[in-house]
């Protein structure tokens, strides 16, 4: 589906009403297989929508739940929310980014596997956590990380 | 199922919703909060009900799949009712075992019980474990009995009797008072009352308000909104229906955070599936109050806790707070009179109206009436979440709930109030817990997340690592803020890397007030605390780090003895 219809779909979805550009930007970014917000769906919903592409951009930067570069397809979200923080997510960290051969924040290059640190996922009787496409990994420990990353593999 | 249009009928469908699960049936009640579902729950129930069906008792025991019951250290969980025997850590392969022993023959498994570290007994009845015997589960305690899907078991356990209450035998200025009497305070952080804010509200002369649930729960550590989002949503309906008749709204929005995707869809069911019972909606039990909820999801950003920054997002701006001259009451979402509380607030508000003022303000102290959720994290044994009067000392909760530190671990802090609030030191463990006396000593209440830190945790560090979340989650807007908390993060860094001198203790303490004073919103206005309390009550650890360029916990990776071999 080119960039305007797409866009055109998902405005028309929340009638139309740039005051529900959050939810709208949300639907595009998940309905792109690698989740993040192309340049031109951006442009496409500003048109659409009758709104400079400047206060699109600015929502997409303002929030984290956006991407403008492509993800993996597989997310792995460690938890560096206190309890995790103070239960030692650091060594965790160290171990997924030497796994993977990428920094917090990176994506590997075969679009395999993002690494991304989120503030709290709310488990944090599990800490150290880390999310991987909804599924929960509790009490880790960096010895368990490449059993862990290989069931993705 | 034909929509209700009275509260006759509503008396009608709730009996017949509690015949139908008479309280003391046999269920198996099995968590499946986010905590479990860490720990593999769903395959458990799964398991669960094909050994029961293939051992042709599924008709003798009904399994209940549940929202969150707080012992989340030792999940999954299921408890066996009506005797409330809890097993815990449960695993596949004790499956069978529960079936064919517990569940056929009543024996009970000892190794699957709670074992006391203290009297190296095991427990059996879930009433009886410490973590569960010393709360008071007023808020959370229904998560264990109900399916949070079904308003029928909601009902069941006398759901939507306030509401009832509030739309046929009072009148709004009556549940106004009642919620204002009863001291009930805002449990996101503010500990504003509420009820000043739904009178300040109700005043405003408009035909157009707003209710608003925050259910941003952002605060790192803290995860109780979740659990009652996802455990007990119609509480949630239920108290912002109240909330909106009492001021005369017709619309409340829920701001929720997108990262609880489980929430999002139990919330959804429990709004779909009032508004299919015609509570909510148009004309709702034929008294003429109209009222509808609609889900905002958030877009992950701190700052968007703030009451006005919510608001912006909601409305499709960004989230930037704006000064607060005219207070939300009079012009809020969209410019309209609008009431804002966060979820544990909102679920308390049944309780009151069913229960009254009186009894409310029995429970807790004096400022801080009745029940407080706490996330008990870090550091501590016992794992989870915690509901306690207000005014119950530290202690009782991190050492009788909590069972104290692990591996016998030296306690050093409590961090409470999120990553704003303070680390208050062993001197403090007995003050009573509640607004006022946790301001007074440098933290705050904040959401009720609790972080328990021992001799291993390095304070400095941990100063740095709230200062790096705030600087992170700073809008921008305030100039104070933003480059404030670079600057001290800066500072920071320098000290745990060595490098930190002396006046750079001063430094941190001269910005701390200018951040304080010169920020719009609660964030930059409280930014300062995780700086200024490590300072007040670990001040030795900082000079640690720079006089003796030594971490004393052994964090600090620059000061270690692997870095300086």
């Amino acid at each position: 589906m080119s960039a305007e219809s797409l866009s055109r779909e998902v405005a028309a979805l929340y009638d139309n009403n740039s005051a529900n550009i959050i939810a709208m930007l949300q639907e595009l970014q998940s309905r792109n297989k690698n989740r993040y917000l192309p340049r031109p769906e951006l442009e496409a919903l500003a048109a659409c929508l009758e709104i400079p592409v400047a206060k699109v951009y600015r929502i997409a930067t303002f929030f984290k739940a956006f991407n403008l570069e492509p993800k993996g397809e597989h997310m792995v979200s460690l938890c560096d929310g206190t309890a995790c923080h103070v239960r030692g997510s650091a060594k965790i960290l160290a171990a997924l980014e030497g796994e993977l051969g990428i920094v917090a924040g990176g994506t590997t290059s075969d679009l395999k596997f993002s690494i991304e640190t989120v503030n709290c996922v709310g488990a944090c009787a599990l800490g150290p956590v880390a999310v991987i496409n909804e599924e929960y990994f509790g009490e880790l420990e960096p010895e368990k990380i490449p059993e862990i990353l290989n069931r993705f593999r | 199922m034909k929509k209700i249009e009275n509260a006759s009928q509503l008396d009608a469908y709730r009996n017949q919703c509690a015949a139908e699960r008479d309280p003391d049936r046999a269920m198996i009640a099995v968590c499946t909060g986010t905590g479990c579902q860490a720990h593999g729950c769903d395959k458990v129930v799964d398991l669960l009900r094909s050994e029961l069906k293939s051992a042709g008792l599924s008709d003798k025991i009904e399994v209940k799949t549940t929202g969150c019951h707080g012992f989340c250290e030792k999940g999954p969980l299921a408890v066996i009712r009506p005797e409330g025997i809890l097993y815990q850590r449960v695993k596949e392969k004790n499956i069978a075992d529960i079936v064919s022993k517990t569940i056929a023959k009543g024996e009970v498994l000892d190794k699957l019980l709670f074992f006391d570290s203290g009297t190296k007994e095991r427990i059996k009845l879930e009433k009886d474990v410490p973590f569960y015997k010393l709360q008071e589960r007023l808020v959370f305690g229904d998560n264990g009995y109900i399916d949070p899907t079904s308003i029928g078991d909601y009902l069941g356990i006398g759901g939507y009797k306030a509401l009832q209450k509030s739309l046929t035998e009072m009148d709004s200025a009556a549940v106004v008072a009642e919620v204002k009497e009863a001291g009930l305070r805002g449990r996101g952080g503010g500990g504003f009352p509420a009820g000043r804010k739904w009178e300040s509200a109700k005043n405003v002369v408009g035909d157009v308000k707003y209710v608003i649930c925050n259910a941003d729960e952002g605060d790192p550590g803290a995860y109780m909104d979740r659990s009652l989002l996802e455990g007990n949503p119609h509480a949630i309906v239920e108290g912002m229906m109240i909330g909106a008749f009492a001021i005369g709204a017709t619309d409340g929005y829920v701001y929720v955070r997108n990262e609880y995707p489980q929430a999002v869809r139990n919330l959804q069911s429990a709004i779909d599936s009032a508004r299919e019972l015609g509570l909510l909606g148009d004309n709702i039990l034929g008294s003429g109050f109209n009222f509808n909820i609609h889900i905002s999801k958030g877009g992950g950003a701190f700052v968007c806790g703030e009451s006005s920054a919510l608001i912006a997002s909601i409305e499709g701006e960004v989230g930037e707070p704006r000064a607060k001259h005219i207070h939300m009451a009079e012009s809020g979402l969209w410019g309209k009179p609008t009431v804002l509380n966060n979820v544990e607030t909102w679920a308390n508000v049944p309780l009151i109206i069913n229960r009254g003022a009186a009894w409310f303000k029995g429970l807790g102290t004096e400022g801080s009436s009745g029940t407080k959720i706490f996330s008990l994290v870090g550091k501590v044994k016992n794992t989870g979440l915690v509901e306690v009067p207000m005014g119950i000392s530290l202690r009782k909760i991190i050492f009788d709930i909590g069972g104290g530190i692990p591996k016998n671990r030296a306690f050093k802090a409590v961090q409470t109030g999120g990553p704003s609030g303070g680390c208050i030191p062993e001197e403090h463990l007995d003050m009573p817990v509640d607004f006022d006396a946790l301001t007074e000593i440098g933290s705050m209440m904040g959401s009720g997340g609790m972080i328990v830190m021992d001799d291993q945790t390095c304070m400095v560090d941990v100063a740095k690592y709230f200062v790096g979340f705030l600087k992170g989650e700073s809008c921008g807007k305030c100039t104070t803020c933003r480059e404030g908390l670079q600057r001290m993060y800066e500072i920071l860094e320098k000290i745990t890397e060595g490098k930190g001198t002396v006046a750079d203790l001063d430094l941190l303490e001269e910005m701390a007030p200018v951040i304080q004073q010169g920020s719009m919103c609660g964030l930059g206005k409280t930014a300062p605390n995780p700086v200024l309390s490590t300072l007040r009550y670990f001040r030795d650890e900082y000079l640690a780090h720079i006089n003796e360029k030594r971490c004393p916990a052994g964090v600090c990776k620059a000061l270690t003895a692997d870095a300086q071999a």
